[in-house]
C-alpha cells in the first residue's frame, strides 16, 4: 500500500514538473521578456545588463531551477500586461473562480448522482425517460450557448414573458459580473450578499449542467452495468430483498468507479468555468487567461497553467486514493501474492 | 496477342471477383442485425438524416446557400441587421434575418456549419488514426514503448480535453508569425484538438490488442513467422473497429463542441472563416439590443447538429452492443 | 413415473415452456418439458451447451429475465405453484426454500463486501436472529463446508479465497437459510478439474446432511454419474430421456443419449475410437419438425421426422423416441 502511495506521489510529482517545465518553456520562446518589461528609449547597453541581471543568460537548467523553485513559493514575477506582481492578480480572481466551481459542483454531484441511479433502476419508467431525453439535449449544448440562452430567458426577455403570461413567472436574474462581494482577508466571497448569491445562480447552472447531464449518464450505465452481474443474480437467488439488492449491493459497486469520474469531472469544471466566465463576464482567473492568451501576457499565462495543473495532479491524486481505499481488491495485493489458499 | 488477351481475361477475372465479393459483403450487411436495427429506429434514422443534411450543406455550400457571405457585392449595409422573414420588418430574401453588416444569416450559417464540420471530421480522423495507431504499437510492442505511451496517455488525461487544445491553439497564435497563423490556422486547429482526444482510442484499442495478443492464432501467425504489422492490421483491427467507430461519433459531437467553443472564446477559427461557434460569438453582442437571431440561429443549427451526432453514436453503441442484443 | 425415494415429490414441473423474445421474433429454447425431483433426491440434468437446462434451472426459481419468459406450463413446490407467483411471494420462496449455485465463484460474490457480510446478510433476511447469532452461523456454516480458520476468514474479501474455497463460500451462502431444493447451475465448470471432485463431493454431502434436493444441471456425465440420483438427458430444449443414473448409463434407449455415452472415454475400457455425433445440435430457429434428434439419427425413420415424440417408459428409464414405446409396437 505504501509502495503505491509513493508511486503515485512521485508520478504526480513528475506530471508538475512537465506542467512546469511547459510553463517555463512559454517564458523562453515565446517572445523576449526583456522587451515586454522595458520601454522603447531602453538602450542595448541597459537592455544587456538588464538580461545579465536577471539572470537570462544563465544555462536553461538553471532558469528552470529557479522559475520552480520561485513558483513554489507563489512568485510567478510581474505580469506585462497589468505591471502588477502575477500572484495579487491571481489571489484577486481565484476565489471567484473557486466560489463558481464549488456551487456548479455540488449542483452537479448533487443531482447527478441521484438521477442517474434513479434512472438506472428505474430503466423504463416515464420520468427515466424524460430525464434521459433531457440529458441528452444537455450533452448537446455547449456551455456557452447554454448560457447565452439563460441570458435569453432570465435576462433580456423575462419581462417580455412575464408581460405576455400576464404574471410574474420568470425572474429577473443578473447576468454580468458578481454582485457585492465581502472581503475575508485576501479572500472575496460572494457568498455572504444577495446580489453576490444571486449572481452565482446563471453561471453555476450554465457550469454544471454539462457535467450533471454527464454525470448523470456515467452513474446510469455503471448501475446498468452493475444490475447484469452474476453477484446481483445470485443475491436475488438469495431471496434478498429488492432494498438489499439496490441499495446495499448494486449502489455501493456503482459508486466505486464512479468515484473516479467524478473527481475528473470536478477537473472538468474548473477548466469549463473558463468559458463560463466569459460569458458572463465573471472576474475569475479564466477570463484572466483568456485575456492573457490575446495579449501573450506569459506570466500570467504561466501561472495559471501552473495553478490550473498542480489543481488537476491534487485531485487525481486524491480520487486514487480514494478508490484504494473503497475498493479492497486493490488493498489486499499482498496477500494473494502470499499464496493464501 | 494471346498473352495480351489472357492478361486482358484475367484482369477482368479479378475485378469481377473483387467486385462480386464487395457485393456480397454489401448484402451480408444489409442483410445483418445493424441494419436491422437501424431501420426500426426512427431516432436513429432521423439523426442520421440530420446529419447528412447538414453534411450535404457544408459540402456544396456555394450551391446551397442563397447568398455567399464574403462575396462583398452581395452584402449591403442597409440590409443590416433585418428581424428573420416571419416577423415585423422581415425581408423574404433572408429568410433568418440578417447581421450587423447585412449578411444573410441563413447563408452565414451554412458557411459555418461547412467549418465547423470541416474541423470535426478532420480531428476526429487524426484522433483515430494517431490514437489507434499507438494503440496498436503499445499493446503488440509491449515493454518500453508501451509504458512510455501510456504514461503520456495517463498525464493528458490528468487535463480535460479542451483545456489542452485551448492551449495548443491559443499558445500557436502568440508563438507563429502572424502570417503564418493565417495560412495555416485550421492545421494548427484540427492539431489542437485531434491531438486532445487520442488517448480513448489508444486506450481502447491497446485493450483489445492485448486480449488478441494472448489468442493462440496470433501466436500461431507469428510461429509461421508472418510480420506482425499484418497480425495486426488483419484480425485485431477488424475486432476493434465497432468500439473505435462508437468513440469517434462521440468524438465527432465533442470535436464540434471544441471547436465551437474555442471560437467562442476568440481562439479558434480567424473572423475571416467563421465558423458557428464564432457566428454565436459575435452576434452575442446583439443580444441585448434585440437581434437575438444573430446568435440564436447559428446556435441552434450547432445544437441540433451535435443532438444528432449524439443520438447516432448512442444508438450506435446500442447496436454493436453484444450484450444487448436480442 | 416416480423417483426412488417414493416419496411425493417436492418439485413438479409440467409441460414447462420458456421463449426468448428476440429482434426478430419469439424463439422456443424449452419446448414444453416435463420432470420431477423428490425430497432429498439429486436429479442431474444434463445437455449440451444451449440446450436448455441452465434455462430450466432459472425458471425453476423464478430468475427468468426479459427477454426470456415461461410461456407456458406449471412448476409446482411441495404442491403448490410458484411460476405464477407476484415477485415478492417468489422472493421469499428464494433462498429459503430454493436455493442456487452459480457457475463462476468469482462473479458470484460481490467484490466489495466481506464474505461474512454476505453471510450474515443472507441469514438476517430469511430467519430471526441477532447479529451476534447471525455471525455465529455464518461461522458454523463456514466450516461445514471446510473453510480453515472460519473465525479469521469470515472477514476477509473474495478475492482473498482461491477458487475452489470460493465455491464453498457459495455453496455456504445457498445453504444458509436450509433450503429443502438446491439448482446447482454448472457448479464445478470454472474450477479446476483436481477441485471438482472435492466441490462436488461437499455439495452431494451436504445436501444430504440438510436433507436438500439437487438439481444438478451440468454437461458433464462423468458428474453425473458420481453424483446424481436420476438423471434427464436434455436436447434442444427437450428432455429424451430420464431415469435412473445407473441404467441410463449402462443401457442408454434415446440415439443421443447413445452416442452421448460413447462419446465418453471410460477406464477400464478400451475403444478403438470414441462415438461421435455427426451434425450439431440446431440452433433455436431452426428446429425440424418431429424429433429435434432425427437429421442426426442413425435410426431416424419417416415417423421422426413428421411428429415429435413424448417420453414414454421403456423398462426402468423413460425415453422419447418412436423406436421404443408406442413408437415400437407400431413399427411392429
Amino acid at each position: 500500500m505504501i509502495a503505491f502511495v509513493v508511486r503515485r506521489l512521485l508520478q504526480s510529482i513528475l506530471v508538475l514538473l512537465a506542467v512546469g517545465f511547459i510553463a517555463f518553456s512559454l517564458f523562453t520562446y515565446v517572445g523576449d521578456p526583456i522587451n515586454n518589461m522595458v520601454g522603447q528609449d531602453t538602450t542595448l547597453e541597459q537592455r544587456t545588463a538588464l538580461r545579465e541581471r536577471l539572470g537570462l543568460n544563465d544555462p536553461f537548467i538553471v532558469q528552470y531551477g529557479r522559475f520552480l523553485a520561485k513558483a513554489a513559493q507563489g512568485d510567478f514575477g510581474i505580469s506585462y500586461r497589468h505591471r502588477r506582481p502575477v500572484a495579487e492578480l491571481i489571489a484577486e480572481r481565484v476565489p471567484a473562480t473557486l466560489e463558481l466551481s464549488l456551487v456548479a459542483a455540488v449542483l452537479a454531484l448533487g443531482l447527478g448522482v441521484p438521477l442517474g441511479v434513479y434512472t438506472g433502476l428505474k430503466r423504463r419508467g416515464f420520468l427515466s425517460q424524460v430525464f434521459l431525453t433531457l440529458s441528452l439535449v444537455g450533452i448537446s449544448l455547449p456551455t456557452f450557448l447554454i448560457g447565452i440562452l439563460l441570458i435569453l430567458v432570465f435576462g433580456v426577455l423575462s419581462q417580455d414573458i412575464n408581460a405576455a403570461l400576464g404574471f410574474s413567472l420568470v425572474p429577473q436574474l443578473p447576468t454580468f459580473g458578481r454582485g457585492d462581494t465581502v472581503q475575508l482577508g485576501w479572500w472575496s466571497t460572494g457568498f455572504l450578499t444577495e446580489s453576490g448569491l444571486l449572481a452565482l445562480i446563471l453561471p453555476s447552472i450554465t457550469l454544471a449542467l454539462f457535467q450533471l447531464t454527464l454525470i448523470m449518464r456515467l452513474v446510469r450505465a455503471e448501475m446498468l452495468e452493475v444490475l447484469r452481474t452474476d453477484y446481483i443474480k445470485f443475491a436475488r437467488a438469495r431471496g434478498l430483498s429488492n432494498r438489499a439488492i439496490n441499495f446495499g449491493h448494486a449502489l455501493k459497486n456503482t459508486l466505486v468507479p464512479v468515484i473516479t469520474i467524478t473527481g475528473l469531472q470536478l477537473g472538468s469544471i474548473i477548466a469549463f468555468a473558463l468559458i463560463t466566465e466569459q460569458v458572463f463576464q465573471w472576474p475569475g482567473m479564466g477570463l484572466l487567461f483568456i485575456q492573457a492568451i490575446s495579449e501573450v501576457d506569459i506570466p500570467v499565462m504561466a501561472a495559471y497553467l501552473m495553478l490550473v495543473g498542480f489543481f488537476f495532479v491534487v485531485i487525481n491524486l486524491v480520487v486514487d486514493l480514494l478508490y484504494f481505499v473503497v475498493d479492497p481488491r486493490l488493498r489486499a495485493d499482498k496477500a494473494v501474492a502470499a499464496g493464501q489458499p | 496477342m494471346a498473352l495480351d488477351q489472357s492478361g486482358r481475361q484475367a484482369g477482368t477475372a479479378a475485378a469481377t471477383g473483387m467486385t462480386a465479393r464487395f457485393a456480397d459483403s454489401l448484402r451480408r450487411f444489409f442483410d445483418g442485425d445493424i441494419w436491422y436495427s437501424f431501420t426500426h429506429s426512427p431516432v436513429a434514422m432521423i439523426s442520421a438524416l440530420v446529419t447528412v443534411v447538414f453534411v450535404g450543406a457544408a459540402l456544396f455550400a456555394p450551391l446551397v446557400a442563397p447568398y455567399n457571405p464574403f462575396d462583398l457585392s452581395t452584402v449591403d449595409l442597409l440590409d443590416s441587421e433585418l428581424p428573420p422573414v416571419w416577423q415585423d420588418g422581415g425581408d423574404p430574401r433572408f429568410l433568418l434575418g440578417t447581421d450587423a453588416q447585412g449578411r444573410d444569416i441563413l447563408s452565414t450559417m451554412i458557411y459555418g456549419a461547412r467549418i465547423s464540420l470541416g474541423v470535426g471530421f478532420a480531428s476526429v480522423a487524426l484522433a483515430m488514426v494517431l490514437g489507434v495507431a499507438l494503440g496498436l504499437l503499445s499493446g503488440y510492442l509491449g515493454g518500453i514503448v508501451d509504458a512510455v505511451i501510456m504514461r503520456i496517455a495517463d498525464v493528458q488525461l490528468t487535463f480535460p480535453a479542451i483545456l489542452i487544445a485551448l492551449l495548443i491553439d491559443g499558445l500557436s497564435r502568440s508563438v507563429l508569425p502572424r502570417d503564418l497563423h493565417a495560412q495555416i490556422w485550421f492545421y494548427v486547429l484540427v492539431l489542437a484538438i485531434g491531438l486532445s482526444f487520442w488517448v480513448q482510442y489508444a486506450r481502447t484499442v491497446r485493450g483489445s490488442v492485448l486480449v488478441e495478443r494472448g489468442k493462440e492464432y496470433v501466436q500461431a501467425a507469428r510461429v509461421i513467422g508472418i510480420p506482425p504489422l499484418l497480425i495486426m492490421l488483419r484480425h485485431v483491427l477488424p475486432n476493434v473497429m465497432g468500439p473505435v467507430l462508437v468513440i469517434a461519433t462521440i468524438n465527432l459531437a465533442i470535436a464540434i463542441i471544441t471547436e465551437a467553443t474555442l471560437s467562442f472564446l476568440g481562439i479558434g477559427v480567424p473572423l475571416t472563416s467563421p465558423s458557428l461557434g464564432t457566428l454565436v460569438r459575435v452576434g452575442n453582442d446583439f443580444l441585448f439590443s434585440g437581434s437575438w437571431w444573430i446568435t440564436i440561429f447559428p446556435g441552434a443549427a450547432l445544437a441540433v447538429l451535435v443532438l444528432a451526432v449524439n443520438l447516432l453514436g448512442d444508438w450506435l453503441r446500442d447496436a454493436l452492443n453484444p450484450k444487448l442484443r436480442g | 413415473m416416480t423417483p426412488v425415494s417414493g416419496n411425493r415429490p417436492l418439485l413438479q414441473v409440467e409441460d414447462l415452456r420458456v421463449e426468448i423474445r428476440g429482434r426478430r421474433g419469439t424463439l422456443v429454447a424449452v419446448d414444453g418439458i416435463s420432470f420431477e425431483i423428490g425430497e432429498g433426491e439429486v436429479l442431474g440434468v444434463v445437455g449440451e451447451s444451449g440446450a436448455g437446462k441452465s434455462l430450466t434451472g432459472a425458471a425453476v426459481i423464478g430468475l427468468l429475465e426479459p427477454p426470456c419468459r415461461i410461456a407456458g406450463g406449471a412448476i409446482r413446490f411441495a404442491g403448490d405453484r410458484i411460476d405464477d407467483l407476484p415477485y415478492e411471494k417468489l422472493r421469499r420462496i428464494r433462498g429459503r426454500h430454493i436455493g442456487m449455485v452459480f457457475q463462476d465463484p468469482l462473479t458470484s460474490l460481490n467484490p466489495l463486501y466481506t464474505v461474512g457480510r454476505q453471510l450474515t446478510e443472507t441469514i438476517l433476511t430469511h430467519g430471526d436472529l441477532s447479529e451476534k447469532a447471525a455471525r455465529r452461523r455464518a461461522i458454523e456454516l463456514l466450516q461445514e463446508v471446510g473453510i480453515p480458520a472460519a473465525e479469521r476468514r469470515i472477514d476477509q474479501y473474495p478475492h482473498e479465497f482461491s477458487g475452489g474455497m470460493r465455491q464453498r463460500v457459495v455453496i455456504a451462502l445457498a445453504l444458509c437459510a436450509n433450503p429443502r431444493l438446491i439448482v446447482a447451475d454448472e457448479p464445478t465448470t470454472a474450477l479446476d478439474v483436481s477441485i471438482q471432485a472435492q466441490i462436488i463431493g461437499l455439495l452431494k454431502r451436504l445436501c444430504r446432511e440438510h436433507g436438500a434436493a439437487v438439481m444438478l444441471i451440468t454437461h458433464d456425465m462423468g458428474v453425473i454419474a458420481e453424483t446424481a440420483d436420476r438423471v434427464a438427458v436434455m436436447y434442444a430444449g427437450r428432455i429424451v430421456e430420464v431415469g435412473p443414473v445407473a441404467e441410463v448409463v449402462r443401457r442408454p434407449r434415446h440415439p443421443y443419449t447413445v452416442g452421448l455415452m460413447g462419446s465418453i472415454p471410460l477406464v477400464g475400457h478400451d475403444v478403438e475410437r470414441l462415438t461421435q455425433i455427426e451434425g450439431a445440435m440446431p440452433r433455436l430457429d431452426a428446429i425440424p419438425p418431429g424429433c429435434a434428434f432425427n437429421p442426426r439419427c442413425p435410426h431416424a425413420f419417416v415417423r421422426c421426422r413428421q411428429e415429435r415424440p413424448l417420453l414414454e417408459p421403456v423398462e426402468l428409464t423413460e425415453a422419447a423416441c418412436w423406436l421404443y414405446g408406442e413408437g415400437e409396437r407400431q413399427r411392429g
